[in-house]
């Protein structure tokens, strides 16, 4: 086994462990006095897969993974008690749902991902199959690591819908589609996916998606080179061996005196060659952790771009209230500043009749009312958002640098422990060698 | 262009690495060269001096072989296991070759190798020499030997032709593997026991202008199989031992084919491995570039991986000019083993031919059994002791080479697997420092 020394590979959970041992000093202070932190108070873990059966909405059989998920008090654990868990049993799709309110009702927040929906990024397993047994291990550890992540989030882990979703196995689902999101995030979606230009953009969030397009990008090419390197080092690594036992059973069929010598070199390099399948196995551990970063820099870029839809609805609310008060300005001193079709047949037609004007006038001053109100709240939710999402980028920032440095030790140690390796079984038949 | 001291004499395969010391210690200093050394070219008779004093009488050089190697089997017995030589027969010749040089003149440019001899030998008049040869100088002495000694096996030469165009025959690489062969080359000469005793060898070691040799060799040159051994004459029965060397040789030469496949697909493998490998060291490089606290460990990844394609690299040369060439080197003399195998049926079949006819003639008129006949049979008795002597000098030969081959493929990967693993030890002690010094800033 790889030597642990002091820097084992840590599981998942215990990023959000340190976070509920103690105050986190990463927190922004005004955070902080939002309220006790959920994974506080209650331990949650999603503990099991299982394939299930059924029916789905348009009455076909499908065959679909549920994930348990166990919660426990915290307090009842601190004061010695052990008791049983709640449990109950939940589908990919309502992390999806979950995830999904988050991100519309808290558009400042960088909100944690959640493990791939397909596998990607895959080289040793010929088929990327969403059934495969270690493709769902993987799935439920991540799937537990967003739970803990949302739940130590100083902003997200008050939010009553996820603690529904942890308790409350029927009726969730219609709970949060009661909540009307659903209209919200799909005209957000359309007017994202739009492009358009913000005239004064907000310096600081506009480097942040800058270096949220860099992170995605670092982190995707690492994955896809990750996937031929991965398997060239496999070979490579096997490579002189692999040599060597070629000689070595050719050989030792044909040779009387080197026979022995070479078989027992040749046994050595067959089960490094196994041993080397541990070692790869915790590669892909780091894999799960860059492609979490890999949709972390997207849930960033969102907050970045969702900043910039508020601030360009809010140039075009100010905009269309200029145009307004121009036009009453137009109305009420009779002067044309700008050419309008209406001023053109106006002149050419003569104008309109003074009680007409008079009604386009008080029509007028009310959209204006109405638009200077929408424009202050515009501009206090914009402002509000920058504040807002500004912190939660510090508190993202943060985490990302303790996490990604976690994952550099473990891989350098990963590393470490695949040389030693190489080194003891190369050293084991060289001892054979020299008997030969 | 110079080479320097050849590092070790990995090719002598003699010895263990460790014990063996460049025989020519003094390198340094420039080597007298000797005086013209006009040994007769066709000299055949020999004079093999015994280390401990005592020349022989001998009427033939076939009786003399005999003899040797019936001497060399009585030391080799008792000889160390691990010095196949005999540690009781001190080597009294020392051979070198080095110091490659490239020529230019107006018709040609050509390699020159420095060819350094030590001695003891009465045979040669100086104790040390020191001359100037190129391949052709080689393959012109392993031609004489051949001719010379036909009952032998004679070592092989690296590849004479190289395809222009496609391999620098100046290239360091190229000059550097064929060095290190002729090396091999005229060590394994040097050493045997019947041809180290050739003049032609004398020759080639002493003789400052080779020139006259070549024009003398050409002259004489005449097709292996006629020179010695009448042709038209089929073999009867094949002794079981040759039968068995015969088919040795083919399945070893078919293992080393295969062999030679593997390895050169993998240099291929490792070499795209390489690039691939130094890309993704430029993205952790690009990615400290955007970073602020992770920039340094990024960078530190990212020299951990250059770290690591270094040491790759010095692994595919090691493939390269080291195993292949040895592995290479093996089918040739596997090719003039087989040669020396054929050539031993011919004289057999012509022994068997000439008795056959002579016992008939005898049946018919009592003629008696011609002298010629005889001298057949002795010609055959001593190929095939010859043979059989140079067959396990052989064999032990082959297995100190591969021994040492192997050996050193796992000295030469342990040698990767160690710097790549400094390399991350040294990273993980930073990156280890950093995480305390973070975790220290955090809670202050």
């Amino acid at each position: 086994m790889a030597e642990p020394e002091d820097g084992k590979r840590r599981s998942v959970t215990s990023n959000a462990e340190s976070d509920q041992s103690g105050p986190d000093g990463s927190l922004d202070k005004a955070m902080q006095t939002e309220g006790s932190c959920l994974l506080r108070r209650m331990e949650i873990c999603v503990s099991e897969a299982e394939k299930r059966s059924g029916r789905n909405a348009v009455s076909m059989q499908e065959t679909f993974t549920v994930y348990l998920l166990e919660t426990r008090s915290m307090e009842a654990i601190a004061e010695g008690l052990n008791p049983p868990p709640d449990c109950l049993w939940r589908r990919y799709s309502e992390f999806e749902l979950l995830r999904n309110y988050l991100i519309v009702t808290y558009p400042y927040i960088v909100v944690p991902p959640l493990p791939e929906k397909r596998a990607e990024f895959v080289w040793h397993k010929l088929s990327a199959d969403n059934m495969d047994p270690d493709f769902v291990e993987r799935r439920r550890i991540g799937l537990e690591n967003f739970l803990l992540r949302v739940a130590s989030h100083p902003v997200l882990s008050n939010e009553e819908m996820l603690y529904h979703f942890l308790t409350k196995e029927h009726g969730w689902k219609e709970m949060v589609f009661e909540t009307g999101f659903q209209a919200k995030a799909d005209s957000r979606l359309r007017a994202l996916n739009a492009t358009f230009r913000v005239r004064s953009p907000h310096k600081r969030l506009v480097e942040m998606k800058h270096y949220s397009d860099g992170l995605q990008s670092h982190t995707s090419q690492l994955l896809r080179a990750r996937t031929v390197s991965c398997y060239s080092s496999f070979s490579v690594n096997t490579n002189g061996p692999t040599v060597c036992m070629c000689l070595c059973s050719e050989w030792s069929a044909i040779e009387k005196e080197m026979g022995d010598g070479l078989q027992s070199a040749g046994h050595h390099m067959d089960a490094y060659a196994t041993s080397i399948d541990d070692i790869l196995e915790e590669e892909e551990h780091y894999a799960d952790q860059l492609k979490e970063y890999l949709s972390y820099a997207e849930a960033l870029r969102a907050v970045c771009r969702k900043h910039e839809l508020s601030q360009f609805e809010l140039e075009m609310a100010s905009q269309d209230l200029v145009s307004k008060k121009q036009q009453r300005e137009e109305l009420a001193t009779g002067m044309v500043r700008t050419f309008s079709l209406k001023g053109m047949t106006n002149k050419l037609f003569g104008q309109e009749a003074p009680e007409q004007r008079e009604a386009k006038l008080n029509l007028l001053e009310e959209l204006i009312a109405e638009g200077e109100e929408a424009v202050k709240e515009k501009t206090a939710e914009c402002q509000e958002h920058a504040v807002k999402a500004w912190a939660d980028i510090l508190r993202f920032k943060d985490q990302k640098d303790k996490d990604l440095l976690e994952a550099l030790i473990s891989y350098a140690l990963m590393q470490i422990s695949m040389c030693k390796k190489g080194i003891q079984v190369w050293s084991n038949a060289r001892e054979c060698f020299l008997k030969m | 262009m110079s080479v320097g001291v050849p590092r070790g004499l990995a090719s002598s395969g003699q010895k263990l690495i460790t014990e063996i010391l460049h025989p020519l210690s003094a390198a340094e200093e420039p080597m007298s060269p000797g005086p013209d050394v006009t040994a007769g070219a066709d000299q055949e008779k020999q004079e093999p001096g015994l280390t401990n004093g005592a020349p022989v009488e001998i009427s033939s050089p076939s009786s003399a072989s005999v003899l040797l190697s019936r001497l060399q089997l009585d030391d080799e017995l008792e000889a160390d296991d691990q010095d196949p030589y005999g540690s009781t027969e001190a080597r009294d010749l020392f051979v070198t070759v080095d110091d490659p040089k490239k020529h230019v003149s107006t018709m040609e440019t050509y390699i020159t190798y420095r060819v350094s001899t030590k001695t003891t030998r009465i045979e040669f008049d100086l104790p040390e020499y020191s001359v100037r040869r190129r391949y052709q100088d080689f393959d012109w002495l392993r031609t004489k030997l051949e001719d010379s000694q036909p009952t032998h096996l004679i070592p092989p030469l690296p590849e004479k032709f190289v395809m222009k165009g496609v391999v620098d025959r100046f290239s360091e690489e190229f000059v550097e593997t064929r060095m290190k062969a002729l090396d091999k080359f005229l060590k394994r000469v040097a050493d045997h026991p019947v041809l180290s005793f050739n003049p032609h060898l004398n020759a080639f070691l002493t003789a400052k202008d080779l020139n006259k040799r070549q024009g003398l060799a050409l002259l004489t040159k005449v097709g292996e199989s006629v020179k010695h051994v009448a042709g038209g004459y089929k073999l009867r029965a094949r002794p079981a031992e040759f039968c068995a060397m015969g088919e040795y040789l083919d399945t070893f030469s078919q293992k080393l084919g295969t062999i030679d496949r593997i390895a050169q697909r993998i240099l291929k493998e490792q070499s795209e491995y390489l690039t691939e490998l130094r890309e993704y060291g430029a993205v952790y490089s690009s990615w400290a570039g955007s970073e602020e606290q992770l920039q340094r460990p990024l960078e530190g990844v990212a020299g951990c991986v250059t770290t690591s394609c270094g040491a790759l690299e010095d692994l595919s040369d090691n493939m390269s000019q080291d195993f292949l060439p040895v592995l290479r080197e093996y089918v040739l003399y596997i090719e003039s083993m087989k040669n020396v195998l054929r050539k031993r049926d011919q004289v057999q079949a012509e022994y068997e031919g000439r008795l056959e006819a002579a016992v008939l003639r005898k049946q018919e008129d009592r003629t008696p059994i011609p002298v010629e006949v005889e001298k057949c049979q002795d010609k055959v008795e001593c190929f095939n002791a010859d043979l059989k002597a140079d067959w396990e000098r052989w064999q032990r030969n082959k297995r100190q080479d591969f021994k040492q081959l192997l050996t050193g493929m796992a000295d030469k990967n342990i040698n990767y697997y160690e710097k790549c693993q400094d390399a991350w030890e040294s990273l993980i002690t930073l990156l280890q420092e950093k995480q305390t010094e973070d975790k220290t800033s955090e809670t202050n």
